[in-house]
């Protein structure tokens, strides 16, 4: 009963909060409504009973949106609504709806032929964290050590572009430029 | 009926945690002013009460009972729910703190913890990085420079702080095998020597100072430091808005006086004679004193320095810590 109401609250909230992303004209309140949704989405994973997958889609989300917040700021008066120049409105909104309609194809064709199963049914007693490490690190090692691979070759290069001008501190910038 | 039996539990330990949490909140403002005026060879509040003590029902009746102001070119609703998330995730997150032992009342065993999820720890430190919207909406929306540079700030803040603290918990967490902060406090049952904080220093002091900067207490309170950015994100609110914004913050206080308590202190385990829920408040109140003395003794460090103090000294030392920790668990 609580789970279905629940169910229903969080889904009504989230498909809001993402319209709201896509429809909002004002950079402040696409954001926002971006970080409560990915918030709100966390709720299906509680109830779930995933509470470890849930947490993690929180504290990762909160940081990530952060860093968009970041740039939002430095690109936009957030106070202030964005001026869209938008042509051939029919043709991005016919072609949104078409490929929409065909992602919930394809995602919901292997529901109805009744074909899903789990792979890895929770076995009792096993914690939520024990599973996730267990399969992360037998079946899922390759595309898992991967990831991890793309993301310090990503950092390593943010660090390198960064790195010219890493060890000055504003007075050096200042001093070199004769200002002092 | 153990269904009805266990939400009117969880409503009315929701209740008592909330009340006594803001209580304890705006108390601490009270002790706070005192704390503050002593190491500063004043009084502080003398007037209002004996000792000063219903200062504090004053400045309740006054924030209360003040205008409720809402600039000219403000987002609103962005700035009207500012302070709201600010409150509002800094009590989700006691939801999953214990902060006493069980006990038992009329033949009924009463668990003193909301919600016993078993990532209790985890679910604790995203809500309390949540909270950080708080001080960059207000930023953003405010339309003041002051307050935008105090948005500004509470990114980098998060985005410094957040490794550390996740990083430095990581070595008990591998020590116990578990997130759940009623398993840290079984851990360490058996007196003085058991506790996690003679088997983890290290972490134990990055959790402090990744805590410190969290609550946004000095030395690491830049986002709304009066000298640089006259009040930061806080500048265009008055009144009860800026009256969440600061009970979110002292019930942060709290938060992380718990849980430091908890995962390196002993957690509510008796010591010697003293009784583990007095033992809790007694460790509680000092990690709060702590934190009113470094505000007294320290002065504020810089943004850059934070970042600095945050990625280049504090990460690899609790990196280096894991990779130990791992090495001896091995």
């Amino acid at each position: 009963m609580f789970e279905v109401i629940a169910f229903y609250m969080f889904s009504i909230l989230v498909i809001g909060m993402f319209l709201i992303v896509v429809f909002s004209k004002n950079a402040l309140y696409s954001m926002s409504a971006l970080a409560g949704g990915m918030i709100f989405i966390s709720g299906f994973f509680f109830l779930l009973d995933a509470d470890f997958l849930g947490v993690v889609q929180i504290i990762v989300y909160t940081g990530a949106i952060m860093a968009v917040y970041a740039f939002g700021m430095m690109f936009f008066d957030t106070t202030r609504d964005v001026k869209e120049n938008i042509r051939f409105k029919k043709i991005i909104y016919g072609l949104s709806i078409l490929s929409a309609i065909f992602l919930i194809f394809i995602l919901l064709a292997p529901v109805y032929s009744g074909k899903i199963e789990a792979l890895y049914p929770s076995i009792q007693g096993v914690g939520n964290i024990q599973m996730i490490g267990l399969i992360l690190f037998t079946k899922y090692l390759v595309p898992f050590e991967l990831a991890a691979i793309m993301l310090l070759a990503a950092m390593i290069s943010g660090i390198v572009l960064v790195k010219i001008k890493m060890e000055e501190t504003p007075t050096d910038i200042e001093v070199a430029r004769g200002e002092k | 009926m153990i269904e009805t039996a266990l939400i009117v539990e969880t409503v009315v330990k929701a209740v008592i945690a909330l009340a006594v949490v803001a209580g304890m909140g705006a108390f601490a403002t009270f002790i706070e002013r005192k704390i503050l005026a002593f190491m500063q060879r004043r009084l502080g509040p003398m007037h209002v009460g004996p000792y000063g003590l219903l200062q504090l029902a004053a400045d309740g009746i006054k924030l209360f009972t003040k205008e409720d102001i809402i600039p000219q070119n403000v987002v609103k609703p962005i700035f009207v729910i500012a302070p709201v998330i600010a409150s509002a995730s800094a009590f989700v997150a006691i939801a999953a703190v214990p902060y006493f032992p069980e006990f038992t009342v009329f033949g009924y065993t009463i668990h003193p913890i909301i919600s016993d999820i078993n990532v209790g720890l985890l679910f604790i430190m995203g809500a309390a990085s949540v909270g950080m919207y708080g001080p960059l909406l207000a930023g953003l929306s405010s339309h003041n420079k002051w307050s935008l540079l105090g948005g500004a700030r509470a990114v980098i803040q998060l985005l410094s702080f957040e490794v550390v603290s996740g990083l430095s918990i990581l070595a008990p967490i591998m020590m116990i095998g578990s997130l759940s902060l009623i398993d840290m406090n079984d851990y360490q049952i058996g007196g003085v020597a058991n506790w996690l904080i003679w088997k983890q220093p290290l972490a134990f002091v990055l959790f402090a100072i990744a805590g410190f900067a969290e609550t946004n207490r000095t030395p690491f309170d830049l986002i709304e430091f009066e000298a640089e950015i006259v009040s930061g994100y806080a500048t265009e609110y008055s009144g009860m808005r800026w009256g969440l914004f600061f009970i979110g913050e002292y019930a942060n206080m709290i938060t992380i006086s718990v849980l430091v308590s908890i995962i390196f202190l002993g957690g509510y385990n008796d010591i010697w004679f003293i009784p583990g829920a007095i033992a809790m408040l007694i460790k509680v109140s000092l990690w709060i004193f702590l934190f009113l003395w470094v505000r007294a003794a320290w002065p504020h460090v810089r943004p850059d320095q934070l970042m600095w103090v945050c990625w280049k000294v504090l990460m690899p030392l609790a990196l280096i810590n894991v990779l130990i920790t791992g090495i001896v668990l091995v």
